[in-house]
């Protein structure tokens, strides 16, 4: 069985209301995780509300195996047939928490935070390529960013073909960016998609 | 330009020859040459030694390199006599690339087709040959090669008939004429299996072999029959084609021969590269504009497929574009493309894909459903599982739910599904071409077990199916193989044990599935299936069937000293609720052990069984179902655990034993059986039930056996 995690959102407030079956652990360490991350630093709070009632059906965030999952209702009620032990993903796969209760956002939830994501930088094609293969993106690679970044704000990451490439952190706001040197990083590689190839294993 | 060789000729210059081009040294030689002394030299060797002739077309250098000479020989030993021509033969056997004998131009001899029969190294006397030239040759020389000497002993009977003949055939050029390719005789397969053999020997052995076995009766050689030729011809195709003689042996069986030496020559090279638009994300149109940018040089699949795109080649790597990075195409065969077709899921339908490692066709099927309803993508392996999941979240398929489990225990659960695809797992023989092991490691229990399970599963997915869907009810079927045992053998099975037909696929193309086959007799809507090759569709090796279930019930058959009765169970549930048809006992073909998804039999062979089933009834209670105990010690199967190991749904009371006496009962059975199906022992697998009903059960049979001890 699932665990059921429902998420509301009232400006920056998170009120989470869990079902535990069978399991200790405190849901509100499973908040700070999720608010820490995928809140506060992505910053689309706001946002979780049209992630959650969509024109189609209600979408709730289940947790399993340590991996929250974004399924619309109907999904889920097929998915309460199929034993614990057997289930191996259900809808998407927004991120795992770590055994220290960390939340890490995963590449496949860039889908749904993409068409959210407030702060956003374009990567030249020549530096497309390194983002993909994992680092960090320079000055030099740079193609544009949005206004007002703030320093270790949760961006997503384009190509100059607006194209979703994955996220990273601005490791500095828009105006240092401007002033500095062409080697230095402007945004820290958290998730790419060319994961899907590097890393397939630790997708489920 | 060449040198002049004449000096003494003088070519007047001036303005106006300056740009006259100076012809080359061909046509000052013609001043010196004669057309007429161009067949011989004009030395004192001119009898023995020949000018090199033209050499003809490339591709009939090495076939009709012992062809021309032969021929070439013969004319001139025709026109030279005797001498000329044991002197000719002896050079013929024992200079193998001779120059002179590969230029022949006089006798245009497509009868290159014809080659030695055995000939490892030797190999290159014309065999339908100037027989009679051989047969003087054996007269004259005594130290040839065995080979030589075995050979004109196997033509000598056929020979001295048609020895006339023969000298006027030489010059004609035509195939007709060249028949009999000589068998090897033992010693000669025997001295092969130890020598290295020449492939290019080989295969030319094997040409001249199918083309006497396809016009036999004109070519065969007299004496041998077809059997000769034909295990011969096995021999070689395994050693040249590296096969192990159990599929040689199947693959004949499946195709006439001219059409294996296709499949077997497809086999060898890859069929070429397809991709899959994932049209949530992208359009074909504007990934072919994308990728082209790239470097990649490809075509639309083909009229059928709206969605498939062909690599031509590429100057990046396909797996790894940010084009494929971000979703916009999956890597796929182009036959996968076709069971989806055939399934042709809709919009809001809840679809199952039993074995949907690497996830190609759960994809696709999102695809065409545009991530509404939900697909269920389940497979065995849990490692090859996470492919699906990651082919899941890079195509952005958010209807998805990947479980783990084999698929005989579907029905159980989960059932009710719209429609089903299963891609049973297979022995691999279509897709030889991207995994050569399987030509070797093949062999006929491989084979058998791929079907037994294959029958399993389907049995499994048909329970898995819910016949009243508004919009489904079908099931695709589909393995990448093409031994009969595992494709239409398999849909026959499944015919004859559910209630189910089979439907077009709407494919409109490949060849139509067999409705016979060697001994055995299919159903005839069998060849509404499709199989495709891939020496006729350049895709890999498939079978594609789609069978519409058009009832719930599951009927079940039971057999009784030769009586055979058919007791209709209940029906299974629509709904998500767990369902299990209960089957009876199977003659045909015990299923295996340990199969949960079928309830267990009941009764078999003893008394007849008569039950009544309501056409739709829910509640067990409402039928009456009749079984048997097992009295008769002769079946030592029919345990207890039979009768306990009830169908799942526990509304069916054991209470409604009822023995019966020796009638068949007669409702409509479709299922007809012959009486004398061999009684296989059968496990039950244990179905689980409360462990009341367990006891319950349990009281209740052992009264009546107490009752029947009295």
């Amino acid at each position: 069985m699932l665990v059921d995690a429902r998420l509301y959102l009232t400006s920056y407030v998170l009120d989470i209301v869990c079902l535990q079956m069978a399991r200790d652990l405190q849901c509100s360490e499973y908040l700070q995780g999720l608010k820490k991350s995928l809140f506060s630093v992505h910053s689309i709070g706001e946002n979780i509300k049209l992630l959650v009632d969509r024109p189609d059906g209600t979408y709730c965030f289940r947790l399993h195996n340590d991996r929250v999952y974004y399924i619309s209702e109907r999904i889920l009620k097929l998915a309460t047939n199929i034993s614990r032990d057997k289930l191996v993903s259900v809808g998407t796969c927004f991120g795992k928490f770590t055994k220290t209760l960390k939340f890490r956002l995963h590449i496949t939830a860039l889908d749904f935070l993409a068409p959210y994501a407030k702060f956003k930088v374009w990567v030249k094609p020549g530096q497309e390529q390194s983002f993909l293969y994992g680092n960090h993106v320079l000055k030099s690679g740079l193609g544009r960013i949005t206004e007002n970044t703030n320093q270790y704000q949760g961006v997503v990451v384009y190509s100059m073909s607006d194209v979703p490439l994955g996220f990273g952190v601005a490791a500095k706001s828009t105006q240092e960016c401007r002033r500095v040197d062409p080697m230095s990083i402007v945004v820290f590689h958290q998730a790419d998609i060319g994961e899907f190839i590097r890393s397939e294993d630790t997708l489920t | 330009m060449g040198r002049k060789l004449d000096p003494t000729t003088y070519v007047k210059r001036g303005p106006g020859r300056k740009s006259r081009k100076q012809k080359g040294a061909e046509t000052e030689l013609t001043k010196f040459i004669t057309e007429g002394d161009s067949d011989r030299f004009t030395d004192e060797n001119s009898e023995w030694l020949k000018p090199a002739k033209r050499k003809r077309e490339a591709d009939h250098i090495d076939d009709d390199d012992d062809d021309d000479s032969d021929s070439q020989w013969e004319q001139e030993e025709d026109e030279e006599g005797e001498g000329q021509k044991k002197k000719g033969k002896r050079q013929l056997i024992e200079n193998d690339d001779d120059d002179d004998d590969d230029d022949d131009d006089l006798v245009d001899d497509y009868g290159a087709s014809e080659d030695s029969g055995e000939g490892e190294k030797e190999g290159e006397s014309d065999e339908e040959v100037r027989q009679k030239k051989l047969q003087e040759v054996m007269d004259q020389e005594t130290d040839d090669d065995d080979e030589e000497e075995e050979e004109e002993e196997d033509k000598d009977g056929e020979k001295s008939g048609d020895e006339d003949m023969d000298e006027e055939d030489t010059v004609q050029v035509n195939i007709d004429e060249m028949d009999t390719f000589k068998l090897p005789k033992a010693e000669d397969i025997a001295k092969e299996g130890v020598m290295l053999v020449d492939l290019q020997t080989i295969h030319q052995r094997i040409k001249d072999n199918v083309d006497v076995l396809s016009h036999f009766s004109t070519k065969r050689e007299g004496g041998k029959d077809r059997a000769e030729y034909l295990s011969l011809l096995k021999k070689d195709l395994s050693t040249y084609y590296s096969y192990n003689n159990f599929l040689i042996d199947k693959l004949l069986e499946i195709f006439p021969v001219s059409e294996l030496i296709d499949f077997l020559e497809a086999n060898e090279i890859q069929r070429p590269v397809t991709i899959r638009t994932n049209t949530l994300k992208t359009r074909r149109r504007d990934l072919a504009q994308a990728l082209i940018n790239r470097g990649v040089n490809l075509d639309p699949l083909g009229k059928w497929s709206k969605v498939g795109l062909v690599i031509f080649d590429s100057s990046v790597p396909i797996g790894a574009t940010p084009e494929y990075l971000a979703g916009h195409y999956m890597l796929q065969g182009a036959s996968s493309f076709l069971p989806v077709m055939a399934l042709s899921p809709q919009e809001g339908e809840t679809i199952l894909d039993m074995s949907s490692a690497p996830g190609g066709k759960a994809t696709y099927i999102a695809q065409l459903m545009r991530n509404t309803g939900v697909v269920v993508a389940n497979d065995a392996s849990a490692d090859r599982l996470k492919s699906v999941v990651g082919n899941i979240h890079r195509l952005g398929v958010t209807n998805s739910v990947v479980c783990n489990y084999d698929g005989r225990q579907f029905p159980k659960v989960m059932g009710g599904f719209d429609r089903v695809l299963l891609d049973a797992p297979c022995s691999g023989t279509g897709v030889i071409s991207k995994d050569p092991a399987v030509k070797t490691s093949k062999d006929e229990s491989d084979i058998q077990r791929s079907a037994h399970l294959q029958k399993e599963l389907i049995l499994a997915a048909i329970d898995s199916v819910n016949a009243e869907s508004p919009s489904g009810g079908y099931l695709v079927y589909c393995t990448c193989s093409i031994m009969v045992e595992e494709n239409e053998w398999v849909v026959d099975y499944a015919l004859k044990k559910r209630n189910v037909k089979l439907v077009p696929t709407g494919l409109d193309f490949g060849k139509e599935g067999f409705t016979r086959f060697k001994e055995r007799r299919f159903h005839p809507s069998l060849k509404l299936s499709r199989r495709f090759y891939p020496h006729s569709h350049n895709m890999d090796g498939f079978f594609v069937a789609k069978l519409k279930k058009f009832s719930n019930t599951v009927p079940t058959t039971t057999v009784d000293n030769g009586i055979v009765t058919t007791i209709l169970v209940e029906e299974t549930e629509p709904s998500g609720d767990v369902k299990v048809q209960s089957d009876s006992f199977d003659e045909e073909k015990p299923f295996k052990a340990g199969s949960k998804n079928k309830s267990k039999k009941q009764k078999p062979d003893g008394k007849p069984v008569v039950s009544q089933a309501t056409a739709n009834g829910k509640s067990a209670k409402s039928i009456a179902k009749k079984t048997q105990k097992n009295e008769n010690p002769t079946v030592p199967k029919k345990a207890k655990m039979d009768n306990e190991t009830e169908k799942v749904d526990k509304e069916i009371n054991k209470s409604n034993i009822v023995k019966t006496d020796k009638e068949t009962s007669k409702e409509g059975s479709r299922f007809q059986k012959k009486g004398d199906k061999q009684r296989k022992s059968h496990i039950q697998s244990k179905k689980r039930i409360g462990k009341n009903k367990f006891n319950k059960l349990k009281k209740l049979l052992k009264n009546e056996f107490g009752n029947e001890h009295l």
